[in-house]
C-alpha cells in the first residue's frame, strides 16, 4: 500500500484537462485532450506492477471525510475487479480522442472537454468505495454523455439522447432510494465494504435487489431494458459509441459484482434463475436482432446486447470460472467492440453512411483497414487465440457447472455471433464496392493506424496470455464468492490457498501450449 | 403606550429595514432620474447592516413585546437567507430595471417593505404578528407585480395576485379566529398548550387546521392553491418574479413551519395526512404541467410549485417524530429551500437578462443556439437546470438527498419512491431547455437572436448563484449544521 494518491490523480487530472480544453483554440484543444488522456493512461500504468495480486483487500486506498452528517466519505480503492476496468478505461480514452480528430468539426473544445469529464466520472465510478460517492460519479456522467450524443450525434440524435438520459436516470434514482434504505438497515454507513459485511432481512434484500436491478440492468443493458442502446449507439459520434459500449455498459455489470452479489447474497441466489434466463434471452435475442440489421452500428449495438448477456450469465452462475470469465469478458468486449466502433467511425468519415450496402467491398481499396476490421470481427465472434475466446470459454465453463441445459442455449449465441459477424464481413470486406463511394475509399492514414494497432495488439495479448490479468483478479473473485454465505455453490471446487490458484487458472485457460508460452 | 428599549433592540433589523424603506420613498422624488441607482446601494447597505445584526443573534431564544415576537436561531436562519436573496434581487433589479427602462425609485422601497413583512413572518410568535407580516409582504408584492404599468399582462398579474391573495388572507384570518375560539389566545405557545390539554377531537380545531392549511397553501403556492402562480410569475417583471419565487416562498415556509410545529404540533397526526395529500398533488401537477409549457417563465413557475412539493416531503415525514430523536425532516426542508433559492434565482436572472430587440426572450424557442452565441450564459443555465433536476454534483442533488433520506428514515420509503419518479420526469423538461440551447440552431437573422445583456451587477448575481449551487453541492457540511441547529422540534 502506498500513500501516493494514485487514484485521486487518475480521477481528477482529466478535469484539469477539461477546463483547459475550454480555454484554448479548437486546434490546441485536440492536443490538450490527447495529452491528458495519454498522460492519464501513463499515470495508471504503474498500477499494473504496483497492484498486489495476492490479496483481495482494497489497494491504493484513500480516505477523507466529505459530508459529516450523514457520514459520507471520499474513499477510493482498487481491487481485482475494478482494477482491469480502470486500466481499460484509461487505455481506451486516447483513441476516443484520436478518432474524433477530424470527425468532429464543430465546437471541438466542448467535445474534448466533455470526453475528459466522462473519463473522470467513469474512473470515479470504478474506484469509489463510498456508496454516495459512487452514486455521484454515476450520475455526473449523464450530462456529458447527453451532450455528446445530442450535440455531435446523427440525424435522430435528440430523441436518442433524451431516451438514454431518462432511462438511465429513472433506474439510478431508484438506486438512490435503495442506497438510503441500506444506510438505515446497514449500521448507518455508506461505506461499501462495511455494507458488504452486513446481513439484511430476506424481504428487504428482495426489494433492494429489484432497485439495484433497475439501475444496473438498464445500464448493462439487460433484456428487456435494452431499447435505449441501439438508438444511443447509432446516433452517438464514434467516440461516444466507444465510451458507451466499452465503459458505460460495464458499469452495470460492475454494479452487480460490487453491490448486488456481496450485499444481497440471499436475494441473488433467489433471483439466479430469472437472471440467467434473462441473460440467455439477451444472448440469443441480441444475436438474432444483429442478424437482421442493415446498419453496421446497429448490428454492433445488438451484438453488444448479446455479449453483455454472456457477462451477466457469468456473474449469476456464481462460480469462480463464471465470474472471472465475466470480468475478462467485460474487458474483452470493451476492447473488441470499441475497436469495431472505431472501424465503423473511420469508414463513416469516408462514405458518410453506416449502411452495410453503402460500404461493401472495402478489401480492394482499403486493404489495411479490411485486415484490422477482420481481426476485430473474429475476436468478437470468439475465435480461439483472440481475447473474447478466453472470456466466453470461462463463462460457458462456469455455466456448464451450473446447468448443461443453459450452456447449450448460451453456446447458441456463439454460433449466431459467427453467423452475423461473418456475414457482415462477407459483405463489407469482400463484396463489390458501391460505385458512389469508391473515390473516397482511401486506406488508413497514420493517425488511424495508430488508433487501431494498440487495440489489435491487446486482442492477441489477452487472447494468448490471459494469465497475468486473471491472476490479478483471482483473489478478489475468490473472496467475493467466499463472502457469499449461500450454500448454492458449495459444490464448485474453490481454491482457498494461493498455490492452487495457478493450477485452476491453467486448467481453464485456452490451451496448454499458450500457457507454456505465457510462463 | 411605551416600548421598553430591549424590545426595540430585538426588532432592530426590522426597524432598520422599514426606516430605510421610508428614507428611499422620501429621497425618490428629489433624486434626478440618472441617480436612482443610489437607492439600490442604500438598500444594499441596509441589508449588510441587518446581516451583521442578525448574525449576532444566531443562538439563544429571546421573546419581545410580551411574547409577540421571538428571536431564535430558526428565525435567524430564514432572515439570513432572506437578506442574501434580497440583496441578489436588488443587484439583479439594477440591471433589469435599466434594460426595461423602468426608472422607479420606490421599487427598492417596496422590496424593503416586503422584506420587513417576511422578517416579521419568520419571527412571529403569535398568529396575529405572523398575519401582519404576511399582509405587509403580500401588499408590497401586489404592487411590485404590476410595476410594468404599460403592459396588460403585468397589470393582470397584479390584479389576479391581489384578488386571490386577499381571499387567501381572509381564509387565514378565519382560521386564526377559530383557533382563538379553541385556545382563547392567538399566542402559539398558548395554542400548543390548549391542544395538549384538550386533545385534538374538537371539530373547531379541525376546521381551523384546514383553513390555516388553505391560507398558507396559497402563500406557498402548493396544489390545489397554486392557480395564481403561473400567471403572476409570467406577468410580473422578472426581477420581481425571482423575488416572489425565492424570498416569498422561503418566508412562507418559515412562517408555515413555525405555526404548524410550534403552535399546532400537537395535532401533527391530523395535519400530516392533509399535507401528504397536498404534497403528492403538488409533485404530480407541478412536474407534469411543466412539461408542456412553451414559456420559460411559466415552466419555471411550475417547477417552483414542484419544488415546494419536494420540501413538503420533509415536513410530512418529520410529523411523526417527537423530541430529541427527531428525524432530519425539518432540517432537510430548511436546506432544501436555501438550495432552491440559489438555483431558482440564478435561472430567473438569466431569463430576465437574455433579451432580443429590447424584449425579454420568454419563449423556450428563443434559447435555440444559445450555446453558440453565449457559451458562458448557456453554461450557467445548464448548471442551474441540472441542479433543479437534482443531478450531482450540484446543490440540487444534496437537497433531494437529505429530503429522501428523511423520508426513508421515517419509514415512508414509498413517498421517496414516488418523489424520485417525479424527479426523473422533471429531468425531461429541464433537459429540454438544455437541448434547445445546445442542440438546436437559431433561426432567422442575427438581430432577432437573444443575447445576454451583461453588466457588472448581473455578473455578480450570476457568479453568486453559481457559487452557491456548486459549492453547496460539493461542501454541504456548513449549511447542514446550520439547518440542523436552526430547525424546529416537535414537542
Amino acid at each position: 500500500m502506498t500513500s501516493f494518491p494514485w487514484l485521486s490523480l487518475i480521477v481528477f487530472s482529466p478535469l484539469i484537462g477539461a477546463v483547459l480544453c475550454l480555454l484554448v483554440k479548437a486546434e490546441s484543444s485536440r492536443l490538450v485532450a490527447l495529452g491528458f488522456t495519454v498522460g492519464n493512461f501513463l499515470l495508471s500504468l504503474p498500477l499494473w506492477w504496483l497492484f498486489d495480486s495476492s490479496t483481495a483487500n482494497m489497494q491504493f486506498v484513500e480516505r477523507a471525510s466529505w459530508i459529516s452528517s450523514p457520514p459520507v466519505n471520499y474513499s477510493l480503492g482498487l481491487d481485482g475487479i475494478s482494477f482491469p476496468l480502470v486500466l481499460m478505461t484509461t487505455f481506451l480514452m486516447p483513441f476516443c480522442v484520436t478518432v474524433s480528430w477530424t470527425a468532429i468539426e464543430k465546437r471541438v473544445q466542448l467535445f474534448m472537454s466533455m470526453l475528459l469529464v466522462m473519463e473522470a466520472a467513469m474512473v470515479g465510478v470504478f474506484v469509489a468505495l463510498d456508496f454516495v460517492l459512487f452514486y455521484v460519479f454515476w450520475e455526473v456522467m449523464l450530462i456529458p454523455m447527453y451532450l455528446l450524443i445530442g450535440v455531435w450525434g446523427g440525424p435522430n440524435r435528440l430523441y436518442a439522447a433524451i431516451k438514454f438520459f431518462l432511462y438511465t436516470l429513472a433506474g439510478s434514482l431508484l438506486l438512490l432510494v435503495a442506497i438510503l434504505a441500506l444506510y438505515f438497515h446497514g449500521g448507518h454507513t455508506f461505506d461499501i465494504l462495511e455494507l458488504s459485511r452486513g446481513t439484511y432481512g430476506a424481504s428487504l434484500q428482495m426489494w433492494l435487489f429489484l432497485a439495484f436491478f433497475a439501475a444496473f440492468a438498464v445500464k448493462v443493458p439487460m433484456f428487456p431494458f435494452h431499447t435505449w442502446l441501439p438508438d444511443a449507439h447509432v446516433e452517438a459520434p464514434t467516440a461516444g459509441s466507444v465510451i458507451l459500449a466499452s465503459v458505460l455498459l460495464k458499469m452495470g455489470t460492475y454494479g452487480f459484482l460490487r453491490f448486488t452479489l456481496p450485499m444481497l447474497p440471499d436475494a441473488t441466489v433467489a433471483f439466479t434463475k430469472p437472471m440467467i434466463a434473462l441473460s440467455i434471452v439477451a444472448i440469443i435475442y441480441g444475436a438474432y436482432m444483429a442478424l437482421a440489421q442493415s446498419d453496421i452500428k446497429k448490428l454492433i449495438a445488438y451484438s453488444s446486447v448479446s455479449h453483455m448477456g454472456f457477462v451477466t450469465l457469468g456473474i449469476f452462475v456464481l462460480n469462480i470460472q463464471g465470474i472471472e470469465g465475466a470480468v475478462m469478458q467485460m474487458v474483452n468486449h470493451g476492447i473488441t467492440t470499441g475497436g469495431l466502433f472505431l472501424c465503423v467511425g473511420i469508414v463513416y468519415e469516408r462514405t458518410h453512411s453506416r449502411q452495410i450496402l453503402d460500404n461493401t467491398g472495402l478489401a480492394g481499396p482499403m486493404p489495411r483497414y479490411a485486415i484490422f476490421l477482420m481481426i476485430f470481427a473474429l475476436s468478437s465472434l470468439g475465435l480461439p487465440g483472440t481475447n473474447s475466446f478466453v472470456g466466453e470459454f470461462l463463462v460457458l465453463a462456469g455455466t456448464f457447472v451450473w446447468s448443461q441445459f443453459a450452456t447449450a442455449f448460451a453456446a447458441l449465441g456463439v454460433i449466431l455471433a459467427a453467423a452475423y459477424m461473418l456475414w457482415l464481413m462477407q459483405r463489407v470486406v469482400f463484396g463489390t464496392p458501391a460505385p458512389a463511394h469508391r473515390a473516397h475509399l482511401l486506406d488508413l492514414n497514420a493517425r488511424e493506424t495508430a488508433t487501431l494497432v494498440p487495440l489489435i495488439v491487446l486482442v492477441f495479448v489477452l487472447g494468448i496470455f490471459p494469465n497475468p490479468l486473471l491472476t490479478r483478479m483471482h483473489a478478489s473473485v475468490t473472496n467475493l464468492l467466499n463472502g457469499q454465505k449461500a450454500p448454492a455453490y458449495a459444490t464448485v471446487p474453490q481454491p482457498t490457498t494461493l498455490p492452487n490458484k495457478t493450477a485452476t487458472v491453467a486448467a481453464i485457460a485456452p490451451s496448454s501450449s499458450d500457457q507454456a508460452a505465457a510462463r | 403606550m411605551t416600548f421598553p428599549l430591549q424590545d426595540l433592540m430585538a426588532i432592530l433589523p426590522e426597524l432598520l429595514v422599514i426606516g430605510t424603506a421610508c428614507l428611499i420613498l422620501a429621497l425618490d422624488p428629489v433624486l434626478a432620474a440618472d441617480k436612482k441607482d443610489l437607492l439600490a446601494w442604500l438598500t444594499l447597505g441596509a441589508l449588510a447592516m441587518c446581516m451583521g445584526l442578525t448574525s449576532a443573534r444566531l443562538t439563544g431564544q429571546t421573546y419581545a413585546f410580551s411574547n409577540l415576537v421571538v428571536l431564535d436561531s430558526y428565525g435567524a436562519f430564514w432572515k439570513l437567507l432572506l437578506y442574501i436573496v434580497t440583496g441578489l434581487t436588488v443587484l439583479l433589479s439594477l440591471a433589469y430595471l435599466k434594460a426595461e427602462r423602468l426608472s422607479i425609485g420606490e421599487y427598492y422601497g417596496f422590496i424593503l417593505l416586503a422584506l420587513a413583512g417576511m422578517m416579521v413572518m419568520v419571527s412571529g410568535a403569535d398568529l396575529l404578528t405572523i398575519y401582519l407580516g404576511t399582509e405587509l409582504m403580500s401588499l408590497s408584492l401586489y404592487v411590485m407585480a404590476g410595476l410594468k404599468r404599460t403592459e396588460a399582462r403585468s397589470l393582470e398579474a397584479s390584479a389576479k395576485y391581489f384578488v386571490l391573495g386577499a381571499f387567501s388572507s381572509g381564509v387565514l384570518l378565519y382560521g386564526i379566529s377559530l383557533l382563538f375560539g379553541v385556545a382563547g389566545s392567538t399566542r402559539l405557545s398558548v395554542i400548543a398548550e390548549a391542544i395538549a390539554t384538550q386533545g385534538t377531537a374538537n371539530p373547531m380545531l379541525s376546521l381551523a387546521l384546514v383553513l390555516l392549511a388553505v391560507g398558507f397553501g396559497f402563500k406557498l403556492a402548493v396544489v390545489p392553491f397554486h392557480m395564481w402562480t403561473p400567471d403572476v410569475y409570467q406577468g410580473a417583471p422578472t426581477s420581481v418574479t425571482a423575488f416572489m419565487a425565492v424570498a416569498s416562498k422561503a418566508a412562507s415556509f418559515g412562517a408555515f413551519l413555525r405555526v404548524f410545529v410550534d403552535g399546532l404540533g400537537g395535532a401533527s397526526a391530523d395535519w400530516s395526512v392533509l399535507f401528504t395529500i397536498i404534497c403528492l398533488a403538488t409533485l404530480a401537477l407541478g412536474n407534469l404541467v411543466a412539461i408542456v409549457q412553451t414559456s420559460i417563465k411559466r415552466m419555471l413557475a411550475y417547477s417552483s410549485i414542484a419544488h415546494a412539493g419536494y420540501a413538503l416531503i420533509g415536513v410530512v415525514v418529520a410529523a411523526g417524530h417527537r423530541g430529541d430523536g427527531a428525524s432530519s425532516g425539518f432540517p432537510s426542508v430548511l436546506l432544501y429551500i436555501a438550495v432552491y433559492s440559489f438555483m431558482t434565482l440564478g435561472a430567473f436572472a438569466l431569463v430576465g437578462m437574455l433579451r432580443k430587440e429590447g424584449q425579454e426572450s420568454e419563449n423556450i424557442e428563443d434559447y435555440a443556439g444559445l450555446a453558440k452565441r453565449e457559451p458562458l450564459a448557456a453554461f450557467f443555465m445548464l448548471v442551474f437546470l441540472v441542479s433543479l433536476a437534482g443531478i450531482p454534483p450540484t446543490a440540487g442533488f444534496i437537497g433531494k438527498f437529505y429530503i429522501f433520506m428523511a423520508a426513508v428514515n421515517s419509514g415512508m420509503t414509498w413517498l421517496a419512491v414516488v418523489a424520485v419518479i417525479f424527479a426523473a420526469i422533471s429531468a425531461f423538461y429541464y433537459l429540454r431547455i438544455v437541448m434547445v440551447m445546445y442542440m438546436r440552431e437559431a433561426e432567422g437573422s442575427q438581430a432577432s437572436h437573444s443575447r445576454l445583456e451583461t453588466s457588472p451587477a448581473l455578473s455578480f448575481v450570476l457568479a453568486c448563484a453559481l457559487a452557491g449551487v456548486v459549492l453547496l453541492g460539493l461542501f454541504p457540511n456548513g449549511l447542514w449544521s446550520l439547518a440542523t441547529h436552526a430547525a424546529p422540534l416537535l414537542k
